[in-house]
């Protein structure tokens, strides 16, 4: 008599079953929650309602779907996804060296960090965009001797201003996010490499920072999506962003509030491509620190017990 | 003693802000002996060792390895500060272990032993993971060298340590309690690659509580207690019949 348990297939228990007498299986009737399945039909109600309310709306729907791959918006979505991904990485590459100096012993390197994560962050990103634009008033020109000179208004294009603006203000939180993850890293490590005889620059990039990572991970993925929402703001410096693009189609062809339904769904695609591109990332650091590796959610439906309604991850009592 | 002692201490102090904790050690450890470290907590046993490579910089005293001074040079009757870089290189020939074993989680037992070889050495990875694969073969965990460290019980991870260390061919071995942090069962694998390691002419300090090991393999060992030697010599007398009381006190708790 043996039972068959859904073992996960790459578990390399080819004992044949009937060597280990396998005891009988418990035959239990489970708990039942009834609060889940009262929860689900009052969630759904509401739900419904407020589509019903929303479709009976003075919005005309279907401008949605006809302007959501329209050419200006596609454009607006694909500055949207550059500025994005160039701001992060001016915020992440920054904020690592931000993170660096300001741990270091040398008391002038962490000064000067200290003194830009208290600027940067002490600071609007709305007003740093807007001082970017408008710096020509203090430098007129911008001289690079023989290489590069130019009128600061010329040389200070919507791209730039938006690049340096979320830029240099992002590489502020990402440098406290950097310093925390090399916090956490346990110093008998530190100490162990140092006993090796590795300098500390080998020490921070090879044993330090890819420990610091599952700290610094799941935080940056955080910004990323904050990030791709704050790009919004960059109209203010004229750049032609998603939300400038909705806004332009809207004022032109008179559905304003649709474009900004269009405008919220294309937001929420890009947000739901990054939280997936997370998830992988993280699983991809937590290499080491766990026996083994958590399923990926295609994993997690294929062994779903679809039956037991609601899964373990859902914890609360409902 | 022609030869020049592989540790030499004169006078070590060492004090943590206003908290001494080696108060003048004086001791010398020849080459290829089994120096044997034993003291109950707070006695400084352990700073003692992690002055040794440097890694707690003394106060007062000079400390030798191999007739260099740890730390500083000494020009006239000067003392300079090493530079980072200077240090580094002191400690690439001083392997250590650590009671927690401080491997690196995120590599293979076979990445962290070929670690310190690779990147301070400069060798190639093929030659440094074959050298690798064989020091793990000879701590006896030749078949796990593709897991890591999560996936190996203490006193594995102990002896990967003990292999990391020795990847970089160190001329002296420190131990610190190396076995404290093992289930009981475990101990015993540790402390026979190190008994293999003395036989082979290893020179090694080691910080333990483990008097059976430091009565069988130990060539000197010396009772530590509140920042002082108290006593010292070979350890079976030691071991047997102190003479200080504070040591007799001591080994009537532990033996």
């Amino acid at each position: 008599m043996t039972i068959k348990t859904d073992k996960a297939p790459d578990s390399g228990d080819a004992r044949p079953a009937s060597e280990t007498a396998a005891p009988e299986a418990l035959k239990a009737i489970p708990v039942r929650h009834y609060g889940r399945w009262v929860s689900a039909v009052l969630a759904l109600a509401v739900l419904g309602l407020l589509i019903n309310a929303f479709a009976q709306g003075k919005v005309n729907w279907g401008t949605v779907p006809d302007y959501f791959f329209d050419g200006d918006v596609l454009r607006g979505v694909r500055n949207t996804i550059t500025i994005t991904i160039l701001s992060m990485v001016v915020g992440v590459v920054l904020g690592v060296l931000l993170a660096v100096m300001r741990l270091s012993k040398n008391p002038v390197t962490s000064s000067i960090a200290w003194f830009y994560i208290w600027f940067f962050r002490g600071t609007p990103v709305y007003v740093q965009l807007l001082l970017w634009f408008n710096l020509g008033l203090v430098f007129e020109f911008i001289n690079l001797g023989p290489i590069y000179k130019d009128y600061w208004s010329s040389f200070m294009t919507p791209f730039l201003a938006a690049l340096l603006g979320l830029g240099l203000n992002e590489a502020a939180y990402m440098a406290e996010i950097c310093r925390a993850g090399l916090q956490s890293v346990d110093e008998g490590q530190t100490e162990a490499s140092h006993a090796l005889g590795m300098s500390h620059a080998k020490t921070l990039r090879r044993v330090v920072l890819p420990q610091a990572m599952r700290v610094i991970v799941p935080p940056t993925g955080n910004e990323f999506i904050n990030m791709l929402k704050t790009t919004s703001l960059v109209i203010a410096v004229q750049y032609y962003d998603l939300l400038q693009a909705t806004s332009n189609v809207g004022q032109t062809s008179g559905a304003t509030v649709e474009m900004l339904f269009v405008a919220a769904a294309w937001y929420l695609v890009l947000t739901s491509v990054l939280s997936v591109g997370q998830y992988y990332l993280e699983r991809r650091f937590a290499r080491g620190s766990t026996r083994n590796l958590p399923p990926t959610p295609l994993q997690k439906v294929m062994k779903a017990n679809l039956l037991s309604f609601g899964n373990r991850q859902a914890g609360g009592t409902a | 003693m022609t030869a020049t002692p592989m540790v030499k201490a004169e006078g070590v102090h060492k004090s943590f802000g206003a908290v001494q904790v080696l108060k003048g050690i004086d001791l010398e450890v020849a080459p290829r002996e089994v120096f044997c470290l034993i003291g109950p907590s707070g006695s400084g046993k352990s700073t003692f060792l992690r002055c040794i490579n440097h890694l707690e910089k003394i106060n007062g005293g000079r400390l030798y390895v191999d007739g260099e001074l740890v730390g500083y040079r000494q020009q006239g009757n000067k003392l300079y500060e090493l530079k980072d870089r200077e240090v580094a290189a002191q400690r690439r020939d001083i392997g250590m272990v650590f009671q927690r074993f401080n491997l690196f989680p995120h590599m293979t037992a076979v990445e962290n032993v070929m670690e310190a070889p690779v990147q301070v050495k400069r060798e190639t990875k093929a030659v440094a993971r074959e050298r690798a694969l064989k020091l793990l073969d000879r701590v006896g965990l030749a078949d796990k060298a593709g897991n890591y460290p999560s996936q190996l019980s203490g006193g594995q991870q102990q002896r990967v340590a003990i292999a990391r260390a020795l990847a970089m061919e160190p001329k002296l071995m420190l131990f610190d309690e190396p076995t404290s942090a093992l289930d009981p069962e475990l101990v015993g694998d540790v402390l026979d690659v190190m008994r293999d390691l003395a036989e082979e002419g290893m020179t090694m300090v080691v910080v333990t509580h483990e008097m059976g090991f430091a009565r069988e393999v130990g060539d000197s060992l010396v009772f530590m207690d509140n920042g002082v030697v108290v006593e010292s010599g070979d350890p079976r007398e030691v071991l047997t019949n102190p003479r200080h009381e504070r040591t007799k006190s001591f080994l009537s708790k532990v033996l």
